[in-house]
């Protein structure tokens, strides 16, 4: 049960705004779980809500089987690695590192001790007598995790650490954080708005809107399988379309979109006749060469060079499709051109939307 | 280059005539008179002895300068003391929209005289005052409040405090709420983030603030004049009194030049740590 978190229908409320409506969440020991949105979705909240520095409204929160609801933030056996580092700028490296044993009343040999391990964990010994003012944005950040990680937490909560490092940088950290995190065994929560640090290191993502988990699922899962247009959208699915489903045959459903266009999806989605539904293609299922099925004529109206590869932008009738194609063969392709673009049935994604339910 | 240096002189000359004629220059003239003789009527006579300077080192006035050293510090402390709380209040915790009244309020008592003020506390505390009169009413013994070093410690304290909570104020709004909540999130109680967090970060503030309290207060006598009834004689009552009373100007000019050293030696005493401070 070590590293177990559990969060059970919480609620938080900032005068007039539900910031956390009625949230469950099930992180299981060792587990990287990612809570993924758009600023303003309630992720940081629940976050804080973990943490300690917010008191719910509704719920509780357990942790390694112990509910720890009404314990103040300094009693939790979670550590928190902050957005801006939050690093104490009065005190060294290693002091930020030695400050949770110092309160804890380590004995100085041990701190000294676990200071360095903690320090060659993030791959910053020698660097302990440096003050904060010297070191780089990276440097904070591996400082941070570091003071966060000495203490040994049973979860560890990471507020978009990675936001101010950098692109590059970036990347390079997502990987050293998702090895350091197999090799402790420490669960991570993890919150960001950015999808692809969530694929990248994430076991499992949360995917927030207006305070709900909108989908919870594996990377690859809900990358391929969004339920719902929210999540579609925020996963980059460019194409959403809003349809009637008009027929049903042979394990196809054919949707009519409200801009005129006819796709065949494919039946494991549920549709029924006459019925109103959101689907999704993303633009790289969306093929220029091949012809499988859905075959659509159009006209390159826009091009959106994005270096290893090209964002066309088609005109079908009335609609405009955006099309993914590599840039590894020579871009013969230009504006004006009429094209013929082919996806199969099962690229079409059936999404739920509280539109059609309201 | 020479167009920065052209600025620089335009932006101080201004500032520089002033403090030349008002403040240079009279202090040479003092040191001139500090250095002189009084005469019969009280009229100076120019020379060129340092006997003033070794009748102020005489035991009688160090101890009074030691005494004033001592108010100050008291001062300081219980500026800081009743201060902190308040600048913490008012900078973290007071409804954002009232922060402005209320520091507004802080200064408040500067549109009035501290003469007045000092008259006011006087009305208040004298044996047919209103905090005896109030004491009577209600059946409880009378209080000396007045003409001791509990007024006069009173009175400095009044007097100093918003000098104290501005730069504290100034200095704990900056502090980041962030750094708190890191602190406890590594298992710091209140207690803890105070003395680990809040004082290492405000420390630029806490040096500010004790810096403009203890040096007036070094040289206060209105205060231990009208609230102590000059019972007890501090460095500034004494300098007052040489040039007013004695009308020895000469010995009034070395006990103030005095008084400014002891005021240097203590700000480069402190500067070590002072800078440490404002290095954060």
């Amino acid at each position: 049960m070590k590293g177990a978190l559990s969060i059970r229908g919480v609620s938080k409320r900032y005068g007039d705004t539900l910031a956390v409506r009625d949230v469950s969440l099930e992180v299981e020991p060792g587990q990287f779980v990612t809570l993924l949105g758009p600023s303003g979705c309630g992720k940081t909240t629940l976050l804080r809500l973990v943490a300690g520095f917010e008191q719910p409204d509704a719920g509780r929160v357990w942790l390694s089987g112990q509910d720890v609801t009404s314990l103040p933030a300094h009693k939790r056996p979670v550590n928190t690695v902050f957005q801006q580092y939050a690093l104490f700028p009065h005190r060294t490296v290693f002091g930020n590192v030695a400050f949770g044993l110092e309160v804890r009343g380590v004995a100085k040999p041990e701190i000294q001790e676990r200071v360095e391990a903690a320090l060659e964990l993030v791959r910053l010994s020698g660097l302990g007598a440096r003050g904060i003012g010297e070191i780089s944005g990276g440097q904070k950040q591996r400082v941070a995790l570091a003071r966060a990680l000495v203490l040994e937490p049973e979860v560890l909560l990471l507020d978009e650490p990675m936001a101010a490092l950098d692109p590059k940088l970036r990347q390079k950290m997502q990987v050293e954080l998702k090895n350091l995190q197999e090799r402790l065994g420490i669960s991570f929560l993890f919150v960001t708005h950015d999808q692809d640090e969530a694929l990248v290191m994430a076991d499992r993502i949360a995917v927030m809107s207006h305070g709900r988990i909108e989908q919870l699922d594996g990377p690859e899962e809900l990358y391929e399988k969004p339920r719902t247009r929210f999540v579609a959208d925020f996963l980059g699915v460019a194409n959403l379309f809003r349809g009637t489903v008009e027929a049903l045959r042979d394990g196809i459903a054919r949707v009519r979109t409200d801009s005129g266009l006819a796709l065949d999806a494919a039946q494991d989605g549920g549709y029924r006749t006459g019925e109103a539904v959101w689907v999704g293609v993303r633009s790289e299922r969306i093929s220029l060469s091949e012809r499988s099925s859905n075959l659509l004529e159009g006209t390159i109206d826009d091009e959106i060079f994005l270096g290893d590869w090209t964002d066309w932008r088609v005109r079908v009738g009335a609609t405009i499709l955006s099309v993914g194609e590599g840039n590894v063969l020579a871009r013969a392709r230009r504006r004006g051109d009429v094209v013929t673009l082919s996806f199969p049935p099962e690229a079409v994604l059936r999404l739920e939307d509280q539109e059609l339910e309201a | 280059m020479r167009e920065n240096r052209r600025e620089a002189v335009g932006l101080l000359l201004p500032g520089l005539v002033l403090l030349a004629i008002l403040f240079y220059l009279p202090q040479l003239l003092m040191l001139s008179v500090s250095l002189g003789r009084r005469t019969a009527y009280g009229g100076v006579e120019r020379g060129f002895s340092l006997a003033n300077y070794l009748r102020a080192l005489d035991p009688l006035y160090l101890a009074i300068l030691g005494r004033s050293v001592l108010l100050a510090a008291a001062t300081t402390l219980l500026c800081l003391a009743v201060g902190y709380p308040v600048a913490y209040w008012l900078a973290r915790r007071a409804p954002r929209r009232w922060r402005n009244a209320l520091l507004t309020l802080v200064i408040l008592p500067f549109w009035t005289s501290f003469l007045i003020r000092m008259y006011a506390w006087i009305v208040l505390l004298r044996s047919e005052g209103v905090v005896n009169l109030a004491l009577g009413a209600l059946g409880l013994p009378q209080a000396e409040l007045l003409y001791n070093d509990f007024a006069v410690l009173l009175g400095q304290l009044y007097g100093e405090l918003p000098f104290m909570i501005i730069p504290l104020y100034v200095s704990l709004e900056k502090l980041e709420e962030s750094l708190l909540e890191a602190a406890a999130d590594l298992g710091a109680d209140a207690r803890r983030r105070f003395t680990s967090v809040i004082v290492p970060q405000t420390l630029p503030g806490i040096a500010a603030g004790c810096v403009l309290v203890f040096i007036p207060s070094l040289g206060a006598y209105l205060a231990p004049d009208l609230l102590g009834g000059g019972k007890t004689a501090y460095i500034g009552n004494l300098i007052q009194g040489q040039f007013a009373v004695a009308r020895d100007m000469p010995f009034g000019a070395a006990l103030s030049f005095v008084l400014s050293l002891a005021v240097l030696g203590l700000l480069v005493a402190f500067r070590r740590p002072l800078a440490k401070a404002r290095a954060l």
